[in-house]
């Protein structure tokens, strides 16, 4: 991978705003995604950040506003829900071919690239959530994608599990080079995996490297007493690897208004 | 007469025959059916059968092809208030399924010239299908059957999961626009058949029954088509020999079939 393909913009969203019932759900927002590019969504319930990615993706249309996306670029998607019917026999293999055409050696490769080459002929409803988020991967690497939208990919998962979903997506965008917008609400374990990280209360509140991101006033405002909770959580373990955040500035107290 | 005897009569034939084509395309479209929750839109179009047998009387029409366009229009009033209102599907297709019997209820009333076979309408009439019911229900049910293999693998991501196909570049509309057409249609030519009261336990219980069963979707498109077939036997035999009514009696089969696969072991 040279450093000029490194450069290269995958997506461009600007000045999008979206409504529903009279409400505003996302306003003015821009948005830019590279090659080997982790973009991070972060804000509270509620943000538009789901409908900031199936924006950005193509499922939902804007009421104003663009989006660009590199013609005839393979897309990957890990929806945050999929509710599949019981009734209805599903390998893991056929899961995940169902929209491709693969060789049965592609599918042991990218379950082998999620961890999970055993699974292969496992029926999907027997999956726990770890898994499930493995085989969503694997999926939406079968596509070759060149762009990646994960939504919420380490959610029900424990601490270890979210570790080693967020190892694997950092591999991912290594190994592929693929451009990756992601959208979370748990902090920390994204915090360390992103380039950028955009923080959305339906509009943009602030927006830089997850380091410049948590001195920010306006991170500090939404986040601020949540995200010491979290510290409390995940500082023993955490703190060596990702010595970005100080606890100190997630106090409540320093709270302040952007603008 | 025996069972032998019977056999060898041109109506036990078409019967026979008018059953098959049913059995082949309502398991296939069953499980499609049992897969993406959408029993009660049979059954809502099946209510609307008297409406169009109304409408194609006025028409000049035969009465299967007036049922085919009041299921098109319901299939397509349906998606076009399911993205208007903010009502569960279950309550809108109540709304179609009752206002759509009770104005051909109301339609019959005025259409003193129609002879109307109510009981025949309601549980069909299997032993009386002549060869043009017999054409029309075997040109549907293949019509169908084709065009249900060729959109089968974009229906197929779309019924797991639509964001996810449509993100992959599955054109998901297209396939599941289809899928509704194929319901109208084969609901329109199986109902002089089987009923409007019995169409949908034909497309609903081999297609459970086969649930357990099978290893794959395919396998359980196949499995469901086979149980119908066998239901359908078993329906006749037993309607021959007991001179119990047909479609009743394949229903019931088909009842029996799904209580013996629950209760036979199964390993997975």
């Amino acid at each position: 991978m040279t450093t000029s393909s490194s450069s290269e913009t995958l997506l461009r969203v600007s000045t999008i705003s979206f409504r529903r019932q009279g409400l505003t759900i996302l306003d003015a927002i821009d948005l830019m995604l590279r090659r080997e590019e982790i973009v991070t969504l972060i804000g509270p319930n509620g943000a538009g950040k789901s409908t900031l990615l199936k924006i950005a993706l193509g499922l939902l249309t804007p009421d104003s506003g663009e989006v660009w996306r590199t013609s005839g670029i393979r897309t990957g998607y890990v929806p945050q829900k999929l509710n599949i019917n019981p009734a209805l026999p599903l390998t893991v293999r056929r899961f995940i071919t169902l929209s491709a055409i693969a060789s049965t050696h592609d599918v042991e490769n990218v379950l082998t690239d999620a961890g999970i080459p055993f699974l292969i002929n496992a029926s999907v409803h027997t999956l726990s959530s770890g898994e499930w988020q493995r085989v969503l991967l694997a999926r939406a690497l079968l596509h070759k994608p060149a762009l990646l939208f994960l939504d919420e990919p380490a959610q029900g998962l424990d601490i270890s599990g979210q570790d080693a979903i967020y190892a694997l997506i950092r591999r991912i965008r290594d190994t592929t080079g693929c451009g990756i917008l992601l959208v979370s609400h748990d902090l920390h374990l994204v915090m360390a995996s992103s380039n950028r990280v955009l923080c959305l209360n339906r509009h943009i509140c602030c927006t830089g490297r997850p380091e410049e991101i948590c001195h920010d006033p306006a991170y500090q405002t939404l986040f601020g007493s949540a995200n010491l909770q979290h510290l409390a959580l995940y500082q023993h373990r955490h703190d060596h690897e990702h010595p970005l955040c100080d606890h100190e500035h997630h106090h409540a107290s320093s709270r302040s208004q952007h603008k | 007469m025996s069972l032998m005897e019977t056999l060898q009569t041109p109506f036990v034939w078409r019967a026979l025959l008018g059953g098959l084509a049913i059995a082949l395309i309502t398991g296939p479209l069953g499980v499609f059916i049992v897969w993406r929750r959408m029993a009660y839109f049979g059954d809502t179009l099946a209510h609307s059968g008297l409406l169009g047998v109304c409408l194609g009387f006025l028409l000049g029409l035969s009465p299967t092809t007036g049922v085919l366009i009041v299921c098109l229009a319901l299939a397509a009033l349906l998606a076009f208030l399911q993205a208007r209102e903010r009502l569960a599907a279950d309550t809108l297709l109540g709304l179609l399924a009752h206002t759509a019997l009770a104005l051909g209820l109301v339609a019959l009333t005025f259409l003193e010239t129609l002879r109307f076979d109510l009981s025949a309408f309601l549980f069909g009439d299997l032993l009386a299908i002549d060869n043009v019911d017999l054409l029309w229900v075997w040109s549907g049910s293949s019509i169908a059957l084709a065009v249900l293999i060729a959109i089968w693998k974009p229906l197929l991501a779309a019924t797991v999961d639509e964001s996810l196909a449509r993100a992959e570049g599955v054109p998901t509309g297209r396939a599941q626009a289809m899928f509704t057409l194929l319901v109208a249609l084969v609901i329109a030519c199986a109902m002089k058949i089987v009923g409007v009261l019995l169409i949908t336990a034909l497309l609903i219980i081999p297609a459970a029954t086969a649930q357990r069963l099978a290893r794959s979707p395919e396998h359980m498109a196949v499995l469901a088509s086979l149980l119908g077939t066998i239901a359908l036997l078993g329906g006749m035999a037993a309607s021959l020999t007991l001179d119990t009514p047909a479609a009743a009696s394949v229903v019931t089969c088909a009842t029996l079939l799904f209580a013996l696969s629950r209760i036979i072991p199964v390993r997975r």
